[in-house]
C-alpha cells in the first residue's frame, strides 16, 4: 500500500537560539490547527516540537551559537508529520532516550515528553549524512 | 511577561507569567533559588503561565530540592491547565504540593 501523499504546510529555518522559540511555537500551533487538531492536542504538539528544538540547541550545537534548525511540517493523510533537522555532529540515537521518572531531578524530561505526546518519534542521521533528523508524527482524530 | 515577588504572612509568593521556556528559565531559576535561599516558605503562582517546558520544570524541581535541604517548603498555587498537563506528564504532580489558591496554601502550611 502506498503511503498517502504529504502536503507541505510550513518549512521554517531559523537560528538554534532560545529567543526564536516563541515564534516557532506559534507557527506549530497554527499548523496543528490547520490539520484540524483541537487546542489541547495542538498544545501537546507545540510542547513536543519545543522540546525537540531545545535538545538541538543544548546538545547538538552545545556552545556553538551559529547553528541552525530546519523545521518541516507536513500533513500526510491521517497524520501530521514534523521533522526537526539540525546540522550538527552526528548524535548516537542510543543517547536519545527518556530518563527514569522515579529519579526526581532537574533536566532530562524533554525526550520523555516527546515520546508521551507524539504517536511516533524517530531519531537518526540526516539522509545526506550531515546532521540529525527527529521525525515525529501525530495521528489526526476526526471530530464527528 | 514579568515575575513578581511579594510577602504574604511570612511566605514569599512568586508570581510567574507567560511562557517559561529555555529563553526565560535561567532567570526564573535564579529568582526561585534566591527566594528559597532566604529561608522562608515559597509559593509559586502559576495561574498566568501559558506555556512551560522541561527547562521551566527543571528550575522548579531544583528550587523544590533546595527548599527541602534548607528545611523550608516550596508549593505551587493556582496552576494553569497547560502547566498542570506538563507536571502530570512528568509525574511531578504528586511530588509538588499543589494548592488551589494562596489562602489554601497558607492554611496547609499551618
Amino acid at each position: 500500500m502506498n503511503a498517502p501523499a504529504e502536503e507541505l504546510l510550513f518549512e521554517l529555518r531559523f537560528p538554534a537560539q532560545a529567543d526564536r522559540m516563541s515564534v516557532v511555537r506559534e507557527t506549530v500551533r497554527s499548523a496543528a490547527r490547520l490539520c484540524g487538531f483541537d487546542e489541547q492536542t495542538a498544545q501537546d504538539i507545540v510542547l513536543a516540537v519545543g522540546e525537540a528544538c531545545q535538545n538541538v540547541i543544548l546538545h547538538s550545537y552545545g556552545d556553538r551559537d551559529d547553528g541552525q534548525i530546519l523545521l518541516d511540517i507536513r500533513s500526510g493523510g491521517d497524520r501530521m508529520i514534523l521533522r526537526v533537522v539540525d546540522f550538527g555532529p552526528p548524535v548516537d540515537p542510543k543517547r536519545i532516550r527518556p530518563r527514569d521518572l522515579q529519579d526526581v531531578r532537574p533536566g532530562g524530561l524533554g525526550t520523555h515528553f516527546i515520546r508521551q505526546l507524539m504517536d511516533s518519534a524517530d531519531f537518526g542521521p540526516a539522509p545526506d549524512g550531515k546532521g540529525n533528523v527527529l521525525q515525529m508524527t501525530k495521528k489526526k482524530v476526526l471530530v464527528t | 511577561m514579568k515575575n513578581a515577588v511579594r510577602e504574604v504572612q511570612g511566605s514569599l509568593v512568586v508570581t510567574l507569567e507567560g511562557e517559561i521556556d529555555l529563553d526565560r528559565a535561567p532567570a526564573i531559576r535564579l529568582l526561585l533559588l534566591d527566594c528559597v535561599g532566604q529561608g522562608r516558605d515559597v509559593l509559586v503562582d502559576l495561574a498566568r503561565v501559558t506555556y512551560i517546558d522541561s527547562s521551566g520544570i527543571a528550575s522548579l524541581v531544583e528550587a523544590l530540592q533546595n527548599a527541602g535541604k534548607g528545611g523550608t517548603r516550596l508549593g505551587l498555587v493556582a496552576i494553569s491547565q497547560q502547566a498542570r498537563r506538563v507536571f502530570e506528564l512528568a509525574r511531578l504532580d504528586k511530588v509538588f504540593a499543589i494548592h488551589s489558591d494562596i489562602d489554601a496554601a497558607l492554611a496547609a502550611a499551618g
